[in-house]
């Protein structure tokens, strides 16, 4: 039998690099042992891909993604089923941190495409994936370096590149700005045609060299006649870069840092752990592979077991693993993939270019009415095949449970190893309510099947279930 | 159906992404203007006259009968001294009034807790919308926020009415003890109960909504009636804030700006007649802001960011006219290309705290601020 402090760790590690995994999954993994499941994740290329084929066999005009729906819904359902979970974690991650949204962008395609660069390069190097981002159509149109020219510059995709995706605010002038956005004249896209809904043609970077600034720039104390791609060298190398991209990283997986705009003046949590991070990344010239491995490998990794807030893809996505609800052909999935939005989070269109507020501001009424609801409704349903493996597990052997012993085993079943005592004597109390827990015959089965049920989506409502 | 109760509310309508003041407020009369901006200049025949000198676009007529009336003021070139730009940053100091530190508190969060100090109506103050702004958030101060007003509740689905009964009684008695794992894990629990006891209030503002008023169907739109029902259902809401995004022109601002303005116009234009015909209108004032200004100086198609901007009072409470001073826009005054604040934003804010809700406007702000009279006293 595996220790329950192993599992306990592999569960933080499955919520943490992925978004869960069920109890059955769990077994498995603790066998192979921790460290093979951390090669495993950062290895993806070596687990299987999702069969995609089985979602277009069933959302056949999903393939063209014109709309942002079918991107949104072929997003959650590789979170939901794929094999390598690290790897759509950091996709995640990336969307976090290099927010684009769809409402501006206005096609699903784009949309699609950035992500599936994110998927492909997003545990790869950190100065390449930035250089795709530059040339990236949907981040183009975002944030209108299409109308970056040589005669007349925009400054929004250059400011931004600086002050949400590599520095931070307060690590360059105005005069940064203005010049990094020079740089950029002439990098643009073709193919956008607004209107027509089929035979669209896909959008491709293109480099117009007659409209690009040939003349010197000066950007952060250096002087030359840079493109792009120079500035992108430039910036990688500030030591602001690092921590930047460091800082996201500690708080997208280990713990809650403060908002972004707080950073120039509050230290972060863990400064050794950022100074680690910061060494591995400059060390390897910008890889995340080896940046993950060492914060997954870090004791403040493991130390880190509910310390932060759920973000509402998790929330959904992890509710839907164990439900096993998300799996075969559904008409119903289109719904699901909006789900997240009624949370504080919708995929795809992050309320602006900062993206989301995260951690405690995940929650407000209406966010965390949604969450519990959605988490109850389909944990409550014993029909979803999930929610039955779970309730024949708590009723396996002999024919009666105490209460205690029956909340116990709900909590373990939803991954919540322990609850705060007066969480868990109100849970005790709910379950005595229905008299003694028992399941030996056909009909005490139902009956207790559906117990759980509602034991599962009273767990949900917890305060502890909002922390991963 | 009529508010019976006539404290003053206040409605925020903020508009994200940081709004154009310069063609929103165009100023036909300077020549400056059409110097920096030759594509998307607006004539001065096609403006909407304030005076002789300023105009709205043409986009936004329900908005100019409004000032017509008398029921609207401009207050001009609102901002604060060392705008840096940032959608965030700016955002976060219109939110907490505090240019200077990084504050957590929001100064419709301070408000909240003078209103309510013992968090004892949920819904005192109402976001309509995804997310909790931080101008709302303040400790201990409950507020509700509310991204579908027809599904606000929880366990909704749980068709047996005891059973839901009994689970909603066990989150409440979970819920209650504030001394769980730490600020968040109580801020939840805080948040759980506020759920609780809102969702009843709130449930009733659907369900009694009648209205004549047929508001179009953009986002905007939605939210303000939304707004209206909940104003209208009588629950005791005394701020009532909503948001409308996509104001970051830098590309296509010369079709977009005007679209958004239509809507933003209309909408506005809708929520005060919805109020009227209810006899709802007369103890509630509307702010309506944005996070910075945008450029002088167009850059092709759009406008960059910039600081200045302008924001607007309606009521019909509000003493309508041009408050403040159209900033020059003469090259040598401008900072880095941007208008320069001629008024504090927090003026407006120690007006609307102080002489509209009959609240401590110093328990919020830091100190006094030269207030626009745009209420009669």
């Amino acid at each position: 039998m595996p220790d329950h402090r192993d599992i306990a760790l592999m569960a933080h590690l499955m919520r943490r690099a992925g978004f869960g995994a069920t109890h059955d999954e769990l077994d498995l993994l603790v066998a192979q042992g921790y460290e093979e499941t951390l090669a495993q994740l950062l290895a993806p290329e070596t687990q299987p891909d999702i069969d995609e084929a089985l979602f277009f066999r069933y959302h056949p005009m999903a393939e063209y993604m014109h709309v942002s729906e079918h991107a949104r819904t072929n997003w959650l359902f590789r979170m939901t089923n794929t094999k390598r979970p690290l790897q759509e974690k950091m996709v995640l991650f990336w969307h976090h941190v290099f927010a684009t949204g769809v409402d501006k962008v206005e096609s699903g395609h784009a949309m699609h495409t950035q992500i599936s660069m994110f998927r492909e390069h997003g545990m790869g190097n950190y100065r390449d994936l930035l250089v795709r981002l530059a040339q990236d159509p949907g981040m183009i149109y975002w944030l209108d370096n299409q109308d970056n020219h040589k005669r007349a510059p925009n400054e929004n995709w250059g400011r931004e590149l600086l002050e949400l995706f590599s520095l931070g605010v307060g690590q360059y002038t105005e005069k940064d700005v203005y010049e990094c956005a020079r740089a950029f004249t002439g990098w643009t896209f073709v193919g956008k045609s607004r209107g027509i809904q089929l035979g669209q043609i896909p959008w491709q970077f293109e480099y117009r060299a007659e409209d690009h600034d040939e003349t010197d720039k000066t950007f952060l104390g250096r002087t030359g006649n840079f493109g792009g791609e120079d500035i992108i060298d430039i910036v990688v190398r500030q030591p602001a870069c690092a921590r930047f991209i460091m800082r996201h990283l500690y708080s997208f997986f280990v713990e809650d840092e403060p908002e972004v705009p707080k950073w120039p003046t509050e230290p972060p949590k863990n400064p050794e752990a950022i100074d680690l991070l910061c060494q591995v990344f400059t060390d390897s010239d910008f890889e995340m592979e080896p940046v993950l491995r060492t914060l997954f490998s870090s004791d403040f990794f493991k130390e880190a077991e509910y310390k932060k807030v759920k973000n509402p893809a998790e929330v959904v996505v992890g509710a839907l693993k164990l439900s096993g609800s998300f799996t075969g052909p559904d008409p119903s999935w289109g719904n699901l993939s909006t789900r997240p939005a009624t949370m504080g989070q919708d995929i795809l269109n992050p309320p602006s270019v900062e993206g989301w507020h995260t951690g405690g501001e995940w929650i407000n009424s209406g966010a965390l009415i949604n969450r519990v609801n959605f988490v109850a409704d389909h944990l409550r349903d014993t029909s979803n095949p999930g929610v039955d493996a779970m309730v024949r597990r708590i009723g396996n052997i002999g024919g009666s449970l105490t209460a205690a012993m029956f909340v116990e085993r709900c909590l373990n079943e939803l991954g919540l190893g322990t609850v705060d005592d007066e969480t868990f004597q109100e849970l005790v109390a709910q379950a005595e309510l229905g008299g003694p827990i028992m399941y030996g015959t056909n009909g005490e089965f139902d009956k207790f099947s559906q117990r759980v049920g509602d034991m599962l989506a009273l767990i949900a409502g917890t305060k502890e279930y909002q922390f991963g | 159906m009529t508010t019976k109760s006539k404290e003053p509310v206040l409605v925020v309508l903020q508009l994200s992404g940081g709004n154009d003041y310069m063609n929103t407020v165009v100023p036909f009369a300077d020549p400056h203007y059409y110097d920096n901006r030759p594509l998307l200049k607006v004539s001065e025949e096609n403006v909407l006259k304030l005076d002789d000198e300023v105009g709205l676009h043409p986009s936004m007529k329900p908005l100019h009968e409004m000032y017509s009336n008398g029921d609207m003021a401009v207050l001009h070139g609102v901002g604060w001294e060392g705008s840096n730009r940032s959608h965030f940053r700016c955002m976060d100091i219109w939110h907490t009034a505090d240019p200077d530190t990084f504050a957590t508190e929001g100064w419709l969060g301070k408000a909240t807790r003078q209103i309510d100090p013992h968090g004892e109506n949920p819904v005192t103050t109402v976001n309509v919308g995804q997310g909790l702004p931080r101008a709302l958030v303040a400790d201990g101060v409950s507020v509700a926020s509310v991204s579908d007003i027809n599904a606000y509740g929880l366990l909704t689905s749980v068709e047996k009415a005891e059973l839901r009964g009994q689970m909603l009684d066990r989150f409440a008695k979970m819920y209650a003890p504030a001394n769980g794992r730490g600020p968040v894990s109580d801020y939840i629990a805080k948040t759980g109960m506020d759920a609780l006891n809102g969702a009843d209030q709130i449930s009733v503002a659907p369900k009694a909504y009648k209205s004549d008023v047929e508001y179009a169907s953009n986002a905007v739109a939605k939210r303000l009636r939304d707004v209206a029902m909940i104003h209208l259902s009588d629950i005791g809401s005394r701020i009532l804030y909503t948001e409308y995004g996509g104001f970051d022109t830098h590309a296509a601002q010369g079709t977009s700006h005007p679209r958004l303005w239509g809507e933003v116009s209309t909408a506005i234009a809708d929520f005060w007649d919805d109020l009227k015909a209810h006899d709802a209108a007369d103890n509630v004032t509307m702010l309506v802001f944005s996070e910075f200004g945008r450029r002088v100086r167009e850059n092709g198609g759009g406008t960059d960011h910039g600081a200045a901007g302008v924001a607007f009072a309606i009521g019909p409470q509000v003493q309508g006219g041009l408050f403040g001073e159209y900033p020059s826009m003469d090259s040598t005054k401008l900072v880095e290309g941007d208008l320069a604040p001629t008024m504090d934003f927090r003026g407006i804010y120690s007006t609307i705290i102080g002489d509209w809700m009959g609240l401590d406007d110093r328990e919020v702000l830091p100190r006094e601020f030269e207030k626009p009279a745009i209420f009669a006293n």
